[in-house]
């Protein structure tokens, strides 16, 4: 596993404390995971997204993500619609540990956007992750 | 005692490094009040030899047993199990392997289990098979939860009265402690489901239809699945004689989005109805809500062929109270006994034994009805069918009891309405001469 | 000093079956038809399966080099935690496969087949003599089947008493069945920690337990190998709030005459034949979980049970409080025939022995090892004990690199990254019918891998090399699953 120096951060994005990050895309915002998620997840080999056209509420379950001998839910970020899911990681889920800020997981419409303020700032989950 | 190795040298050297003085010690940390007071009442123990008198005597008691010709299927069926499945599956590296968790030293397990599972898949069908369910009940009522957890919302399940009066009850006890509902769906005078009432049932997540059905019947599974599927419920089929796919259509064939059932006539014993084995199949959509272990093909470091346990997070151990079910321990040997006698019939010999079965089960028909007998529903059959006499049967299966033959198994008991008509069941291991002394006796 | 086992056989390639046979042959007697042809309806009938036609000595070697891949108890040490690998003796086989026994139709009336009733019966009495909880089903094919008809009585239980509960406690020691097994039952599992020494405390249990909380499943030992010393403490204060205990019995194998469930405290409890009772294990089955439970929860047993009316045996369906049926007839009855051989070759005293042996196996692995690995709590521990990979992170070398490598010394590896509250597990259940010699062998074994990851760590992250095959590509596997060939 990756020492914390060796972690990729990109600025500008938003985080989470569940590891995920966030990225406005137009008028929606796109969530993925972070490359310490990643990490510590080992090998992807499954991603089970919602249908789109579903609405959560911050802090839904929207999805999993798998590993061969592990698997962890997805939270949603922000309330809203999922409007697309990322269709290149059913065949090659693979992807998200190739670069998991290039390859988001879902794409949605946010029902308040001023839910993204309250997420951590690239600062705020460096500090999360030294613990 | 011949499997306790420790001589009493042994073992006083090992308590001494483990700092102890008598065997008992080691227990320190189990308090008092919740030991064993005194001895546990059990016989004394026997030698081999005593052991196998014994097997006699409870062999003795046995009044119907291995010399018997037993006309009885209803889920248990007695075929020819050939001499090489006893030699083989004897074999210990197949019998005393546990989970194949190692799977570099546990290839033998896993292969078989990966053809065990594309056999299943041809027989049936369908696209991918698991590597098994404890038996034909559990795996109905497994199928009927993964139709649930399918259409997510959906609250009810329904089941066909023609299907095994206990895989019934099975899943009923499986679903009675949950939200769900279960209805049954009435058969008709010909002993095939009646889908009638279907349209009155709103919410309906899967049906489940049995074909050959507990009557022996054979089920328009094509007619019956279009009317699931455009009802908008999934359309699960089970089975308890597998062998007769070899004759008629699949359920794949027919559109089955689940077939599950049970393979003992896949060269097991009766065996008093266990050891059974639940086969399990289903469409490739639906594999990540299958329950059970799935073996997968993969390679190793050297790119050499290989099989491994994959898809594992839909199981218990990772997805702890979300998993696809909480099974663990299935029935290994018996998958590998299944693929053995798949393998050592083939698709000829599995076609000829399916054929010589259903002619038969047509012979004691036409028999029947000779003697002033007749079969009650007429349908289309395998190997079984249930028949109505002019008069009461039971002198008859008395006398033909003390001849060695068991004629058919009274059905009063599971359905009152067809109480003194019985179920037959005829396979190659009955030659005419047994049917012809049956039928002779009918009076 | 004896040498290690592990070598290299001759080991035969083999295809899968359907790349090998020729179409028209054929590996089984079938009779010739004495009955007329019939034309079967032409609507319905299909073509056959696709199947590949073998001759019977296409089969026999197929399976025979198919065999020659595995390793089994007979093969060698199988040190599998929690799974309990003891010898499975070769009479109960024999005993299983009596033909009269073996061949019997599971719905012949009761006067037809006492001989297998007597077994189910006498069965049930000594399951129920061994726990201390008299009433007893045989029906469950498998461990968490029993965990599952456990439930069933749970719920059966509180509905009875118009009780509605939806919770159930679960310590982090437990089975993995265990939750699964409580959520058929609509249980959702409220997880709790062990206490710093790895048992659960009674303070924890009293804090977690109320009203809605249907009670708890415990594994005693648990899954660490400990005693849970405070079951009774722990017991009455789930009673006291009306909720009952399951008492997952998966490692009777450590306590048989030497604890009595009844008096720890357990309503319920399961035990798996194909660990405690010597039945194999067949590569993943079948096994059997039957239930054992105190006289007031016997009402709510599956139907039917064997019970004995004068000197004839018969099934009793008459039980309107039952939970119904879990099985499609008596559950593995060829296995339960298996564990009814070895109770009657073991006796009661036996038995016992068989108890202190294993627990006397472990304690002296523990002992011999704890220099060499870090065990995970250093208490005295039952038929199992727990180390860590810590003491090897300096060297990168990882508790799967350790296994993989005794797999080239010849032993079966010992369970591993289970429990999950140790990191890097390493679970070692040497069995009691493990000797001396072959103890002493492993640990030598342990202490060389161990020694190796010191000075050739790359022996270990490439092992195996001396088994049929190298590592396998699990992620592939599962990225693209190719599950039918």
């Amino acid at each position: 596993m990756k020492e914390l120096s060796e972690l990729i951060f990109v600025d500008g994005l938003r985080y989470t404390e569940d590891h995920e990050w966030v990225t406005t895309n137009g008028d929606t915002l796109r969530v993925g995971i972070t490359d310490y998620a990643q990490d510590q997840m080992g090998d992807v080999v499954f991603v089970e997204a919602p249908e789109v056209g579903t609405e959560l509420n911050k802090g839904d379950e929207f999805g999993t993500i798998e590993s061969v001998k592990a698997v962890s839910e997805l939270f949603l970020p922000v309330s809203g619609k999922i409007v697309a899911v990322n269709e290149d990681l059913d065949d090659a889920p693979e992807l998200v540990n190739e670069d998991p800020y290039k390859n988001w997981l879902v794409e949605i419409k946010p029902s308040d956007p001023s839910e993204l303020e309250g997420l951590l700032t690239v600062e705020a989950y460096k500090e999360l992750l030294k613990g | 005692m011949r499997y306790l190795p420790h001589t009493s040298e042994e073992i006083d050297a090992m308590l001494k490094v483990v700092g102890r003085k008598r065997l008992d010690e080691l227990f320190c940390s189990v308090p008092d009040d919740c030991r064993y007071d005194g001895t546990m009442d059990l016989p004394e123990p026997m030698t081999e030899w005593a052991l196998t008198d014994h097997a006699s005597e409870l062999a003795e008691a046995m009044k119907i047993n291995h010399r018997h010709k037993v006309l009885i299927g209803a889920g248990s069926y007695h075929h020819y199990i050939p001499a090489t499945i006893p030699a083989l599956i004897s074999r210990s590296e197949f019998l005393t392997a546990y989970t194949p968790y190692q799977p570099e030293i546990a290839q033998g397990t896993l292969q078989s289990l990966f053809e065990y599972q594309t056999l299943t898949a041809r027989l049936l069908g369908m696209d991918v098979a698991n590597a098994s369910i404890y038996d034909g009940a559990s795996a109905l009522a497994e199928a009927l939860l993964m139709g649930l957890r399918i259409s997510k919302k959906k609250k009810k399940v329904a089941i066909s009265k023609a299907v095994h009066p206990h895989y019934r009850q099975v899943a009923s006890t499986y679903l009675h402690p949950s939200e769900y509902e279960l209805v049954e769906l009435p058969y008709g005078e010909d002993g095939r489901t009646d889908l009638s009432g279907l349209s009155e049932i709103d919410d309906l997540a899967a049906v489940a239809i049995q074909s050959p059905n507990f009557f022996g019947v054979v089920e328009d599974l094509e007619g019956l699945g279009e009317k699931i599927h455009a009802a908008g419920a999934l359309f699960i089929t089970t089975f308890t004689e597998p062998l007769a796919y070899g004759l008629y259509k699949n359920p794949g064939q027919c559109g089955a989005d689940i077939v599950c059932g049970e393979g003992q006539s896949f060269g097991l014993p009766r065996s008093f109805g266990g050891a059974a084995l639940g086969m399990f199949a289903c469409k490739d959509q639906f594999t990540r809500n299958m329950p059970g272990r799935l073996v997968g093909e993969t390679i190793d470091m050297d790119g050499k062929r290989g099989f491994v346990l994959t898809l594992s997070t839909r199981e218990q151990h990772i997805r702890r109270e979300k998993a696809t079910s909480n099974i663990c321990s299935n029935q290994g040997v018996c998958t590998v006994i299944a693929s053995m006698y798949m393998a050592s019939l083939g698709g000829s010999g599995l076609r000829r034994l399916a054929k010589q079965n259903f002619d038969k089960m047509e012979y004691l028909k036409s028999a029947m009805q000779a003697k002033g007998a007749r079969a009650v529903f007429n349908s289309p059959g395998f190997n079984e069918a249930v028949i109505e006499f002019k008069n009461d049967f039971k002198p008859v299966f008395d006398t033909l009891v003390e001849r060695g033959i068991v004629a058919g198994l009274e059905l009063g008991k599971y359905y009152p309405e067809l109480a003194g008509k019985y179920l037959f069941c005829v396979t190659e291991t009955i030659s005419k001469d047994v049917i012809d002394a049956v039928v002779a006796e009918v009076k | 000093m004896a040498r290690n086992p592990g070598t290299t056989g001759l080991i035969m390639e083999e295809p899968l079956l359907w790349e090998k046979g020729k179409k028209g042959r054929l590996g089984m007697s079938i009779p010739e038809s004495d009955v007329p042809e019939v034309a079967a309806d032409a609507a319905l009938t299909g073509a056959g399966p696709d199947f590949p036609d073998l001759s019977e000595v296409d089969v026999v070697r197929h399976y025979t080099r198919l065999s020659q891949w595995n390793f089994g108890v007979d093969t060698g040490m199988y040190p599998l935690g929690s799974c309990t690998m003891k010898y499975n003796p070769k009479i109960n086989e024999t005993f299983a496969a009596t033909p009269a026994l073996a061949a019997a139709h599971p719905m012949l009336a009761d006067e037809y087949v006492q001989g297998n009733l007597q077994i189910m019966y006498e069965l049930q009495n000594y399951l129920g003599a061994i726990t201390g909880l008299p009433g007893v089903t045989l029906q469950p094919a498998a461990g968490a089947h029993g965990e599952l008809t456990g439930m069933l009585i749970f719920a059966a239980y509180h509905a009875s008493r118009d009780s509605k509960r939806n919770k159930i406690l679960i310590p982090d020691t437990a089975h993995g069945t265990n939750p699964a097994s409580a959520a058929l039952c609509g249980y959702k599992p409220v997880p709790l920690k062990s206490g710093f020494n790895g048992i659960l405390t009674v303070k924890s249990v009293v804090d977690a337990m109320d009203e809605e909380t249907a009670g708890i499943m415990i594994t005693n030992p648990n899954t660490l190998g400990l005693f849970e010393t405070n079951i009774r403490e722990i017991a009455e204060a789930v009673h006291a709030k009306g909720g009952l205990v399951y008492g997952d019995g998966a490692n009777m194998n450590a306590v048989m005459g030497v604890i009595n469930a009844a008096k720890c405290g357990i309503d319920v409890m399961h035990l798996n034949l194909h660990k405690t009772f010597s039945t194999p294990h067949g590569g993943g089955g079948p096994g059997a979980g039957p239930v054992c439970v105190t006289k007031e929860l016997e009402q709510f047993l599956p139907v039917p049970r064997a019970v004995k009316v004068g000197d004839r045996y018969k099934l009793e369906y008459n039980c309107p409080q039952s939970v119904g049926k879990v099985h499609s007839f008596h559950g593995n009855f060829s296995v339960l025939m298996r564990a009814y051989s070895y109770i009657r070759t073991m006796g009661a005293e036996n038995l016992k022995k068989a108890s202190h042996l294993a627990v006397l196996n472990a304690a002296y692995i523990k002992e011999q090892l704890k220099g060499t690995l870090k065990l995970a709590y250093n208490r005295p521990c039952m038929h199992e004990c727990v180390f860590s990979d810590e003491w090897q992170q300096e060297y990168k070398i990882t508790t799967l690199d350790i296994a993989k490598r005794l797999i080239d010394y010849g032993y079966h590896p010992p369970t591993i990254y289970f429990p999950l509250v140790v990191h890097g597990a390493i679970m070692i259940e040497p069995t009691e019918t493990e000797c001396k010699d072959d103890i002493d062998q492993f640990i030598e074994a342990v202490k060389t891998v161990v020694e190796e990851g010191k000075t050739d760590p790359d022996n270990l992250r490439k092992a195996p090399v001396n088994a049929k095959l190298r590592r396998l590509d699990e992620t592939q596997a599962a990225r693209r699953p190719c599950l039918c060939g």
